[in-house]
């Protein structure tokens, strides 16, 4: 038990919480953009996975993990850019194009990686952190919080600016338009499909900005497919927490430190088979969704294209 | 005669146009293109043992794909057949073995292949009830389910049901003589007999039958279908079980069919890659039958370039993906232009 309670312990959990939140914190934050706008971004998986590689790529070739950021959010918008031209502009089926972006996006960085780097997975350097003055000297979660690359309190400030935005701004309220009553907007001159449009792509840098942390801050190197699920459970973050951003936050910290607290757990010695500790973070969205999924909300027209007149415009489900 | 000619293009210029895309990826990572297709399809459809491959591997992907048919023409979205597949196979290799051993052949079969359905549809339990009751997006609940289910399995297999006589992390092994018969005359496992009838069996059932007609309701309009007095609680519960009882045994007839056991892991990862074939078919069962047998000999012939022609298996992956983009790109662009042609 003095092993669980010591203060170094307790440090290296509030640490892992940070690097594996992050970019849950990122991606759900993007999710949440897209299903304000109305559209339901299952391709936020792959979207993220684009980012990992660019952003790695980025970093191993200039040095400078600033630019590997830049070259994730890239790749994150450019694979929402195809979710933008189909699901958007075209109308077609949101859930099958975002599957179809997931697959294809995996299959891409796991090419490209084994053209690139064959089967070898070489390491970035470590990370530059920005110590925040006073508070960095805080006794146990001084060093986990407040001593880190800059991209971390960048995220969280973005989570309280996009709080601001959502219920502050002529923005937030097109935005909230766009996936409530989007005919409504139509009428008020609005413009839908620009709306969504833009959404999207936010949702893609946001996505692959997160994918990219994951990569050169959190592992520090790129395996295919290293995403494993991030993504989705993203998506439920970005579900219950019913528009908020700074549930997204909370939401992201929670989850973060569970993924944390599992791998601690093994690095104090005990005893927990790699599967069964794969399982704890879905099982706990899982757990999550029992109790509290009923409280869910969705936007009225999540899912469903728009078309001026059409069937379904005026926001109800088809 | 020009709708024949219409519908012949809608099929075939997707598929020519996703072949050009990712024939430019190939060729941007430096591989000839048209040497990597003529190689795919010799060894996925022209060569006699590719071909009995290709068939081979037909079989758990029909299955998947008729239980993804069932949900999806229900409205259900079942992205949970990863876990779901992972799961059958599992309890078809913990079951069939140690029967086998004391029952006839086919009973064993018979029970590896019940152990799976139902193991599989037990998994889809929850998010069936968590959206029959109270509505949560079952999305979401499946695609959780579905990391929890791999995970299970694989857990299982490595903690639980290990075969002891052997150091390599996996089940037990059902002898090559206990296993699914051959088709005669072929190495072609009888899987792909179970996955043809399974396919055909719901593509009839959704267009020709009551059943098929309230589900398909349940799937336009879920509130119609309640005030036509439809149960859809219960509907929606027994087209989880019944999809996810498909995807398992698709599981189960690769165990039983093919590799005897299930590896720690192994994952084939079939579920989420046949979603795009369903919809590329449109659901159609029939439609369905082709793009399977397309996308084996793909694999298959893909599978083998990856040690040839040092091109991995992943490629596959992008092709699929970039047929379903422009496959919803010329159906979009044909649908506009109906109007002028009638």
């Amino acid at each position: 038990m003095d092993m669980i309670l010591s203060a170094a312990f307790l440090t290296s959990l509030v640490a892992g919480m940070v690097v594996s939140g992050v970019p849950l914190l990122l991606a759900g934050l993007g999710e949440q953009i897209s299903e304000k706008a109305g559209v339901l971004n299952i391709g936020i998986e792959g979207m993220m996975l684009a980012g990992a590689y660019a952003g790695f790529l980025g970093a191993y070739q200039t040095g400078s993990l600033w630019v590997g950021f830049l070259y994730g959010i890239g790749a994150g918008m450019a694979v929402a850019s195809v979710m933008a031209v189909l699901c958007v502009r075209l109308g077609l089926n949101q859930i099958v194009i975002g599957i179809g972006l997931t697959l294809g996006a995996e299959g891409l960085t796991a090419l490209l990686h084994h053209v690139r780097f064959s089967r070898s997975y070489p390491r970035l350097p470590g990370v530059e952190t920005l110590p925040l003055p006073g508070l960095a000297e805080l006794p146990i979660v001084g060093s986990a919080l407040f001593d880190r690359h800059p991209i971390v309190y960048l995220a969280v400030a973005s989570a309280v600016v996009l709080s601001v935005l959502y219920r502050r701004t002529h923005l937030g309220l097109t935005l909230r338009a766009a996936g409530d009553k989007p005919a409504a907007l139509d009428a008020a001159g609005g413009d839908v499909i620009r709306t969504r449009v833009a959404a999207v792509l936010c949702t893609g840098a946001f996505a692959g900005l997160g994918g990219a942390f994951m990569a050169e801050v959190g592992a520090g190197l790129f395996v295919p497919f290293m995403t494993g699920g991030a993504g989705f459970i993203a998506i439920v973050l970005a579900m219950l927490a019913r528009g908020r951003p700074l549930w997204v936050l909370a939401g992201a910290a929670l989850f973060g430190a569970c993924l944390s607290m599992t791998t601690a757990l093994q690095v104090a010695g005990f005893d927990v088979p790699t599967d069964v500790i794969q399982m704890l973070p879905f099982a706990a969205v899982m757990a999550v969704l029992i109790v509290f999924g009923r409280g869910a909300s969705l936007p009225a027209a999540l899912g469903s294209a728009y078309v001026r007149g059409g069937r379904g415009s005026d926001g109800e489900r088809s | 005669m020009r709708a024949v000619a219409g519908g012949v293009a809608l099929a075939v210029v997707p598929v020519l146009a996703a072949l050009v895309l990712s024939g430019a990826v190939l060729w941007l990572l430096g591989t000839d293109p048209l040497e990597y297709y003529a190689y795919v399809a010799r060894r996925g459809l022209l060569t006699p043992s590719g071909l009995q491959a290709t068939v081979t591997r037909m079989a758990p992907l029909l299955l998947v794909a008729a239980g993804l048919i069932l949900a999806f023409r229900t409205g259900l979205w079942n992205l949970g057949s990863d876990g779901q597949f992972m799961l059958g196979a599992t309890a078809a290799a913990v079951v069939a073995p140690p029967l086998a051993e004391v029952l006839p052949g086919w009973a064993a079969l018979g029970a590896g292949a019940l152990a799976a359905m139902v193991a599989a549809a037990l998994w889809s339990l929850l998010p069936a009830l968590l959206k029959a009751r109270h509505g949560i997006n079952e999305i979401v609940t499946t695609l959780m389910m579905s990391f929890l289910g791999l995970s299970l399995a694989n857990a299982l297999v490595k903690l639980v049901f290990l075969d002891p006589g052997t150091t390599v992390p996996q089940t037990r092994t059902l002898a090559v003589a206990d296993r699914l018969p051959a088709l005669p005359g072929t190495i072609v496992s009888g899987g792909v007999l179970i996955g043809l009838a399974a396919i055909v069996a719901v593509h009839l059932a959704m267009t020709r039958t009551s059943f098929g007609l309230k589900l398909r309701v349940v799937g336009a309009s879920p509130r119609a279908a309640i005030h036509a007095g439809l149960p859809v609680p219960l509907l929606t519960v027994a087209v989880f079980a019944l999809s996810a009882g498909l995807i398992g045994l698709a599981g189960a007839v690769e165990v039983m069919g093919v590799l005897g056991n299930v590896r720690a892991d192994w994952n084939p990862a079939y579920g989420l890659s046949v979603i795009p074939l369903v919809f590329l078919a449109r659901l159609n069962g029939f439609a369905a039958i082709v793009y399977v047998l397309l996308f084996s000999a793909l694999q298959i012939g893909a599978e083998s370039a990856a040690r040839r022609l040092g091109v991995p298996a992943y490629f596959t992956l992008v092709l699929v993906a970039n047929l379903l983009i422009v496959l919803a790109v010329v159906e979009y662009v044909a649908q506009r232009r109906r109007p002028a042609w009638t």
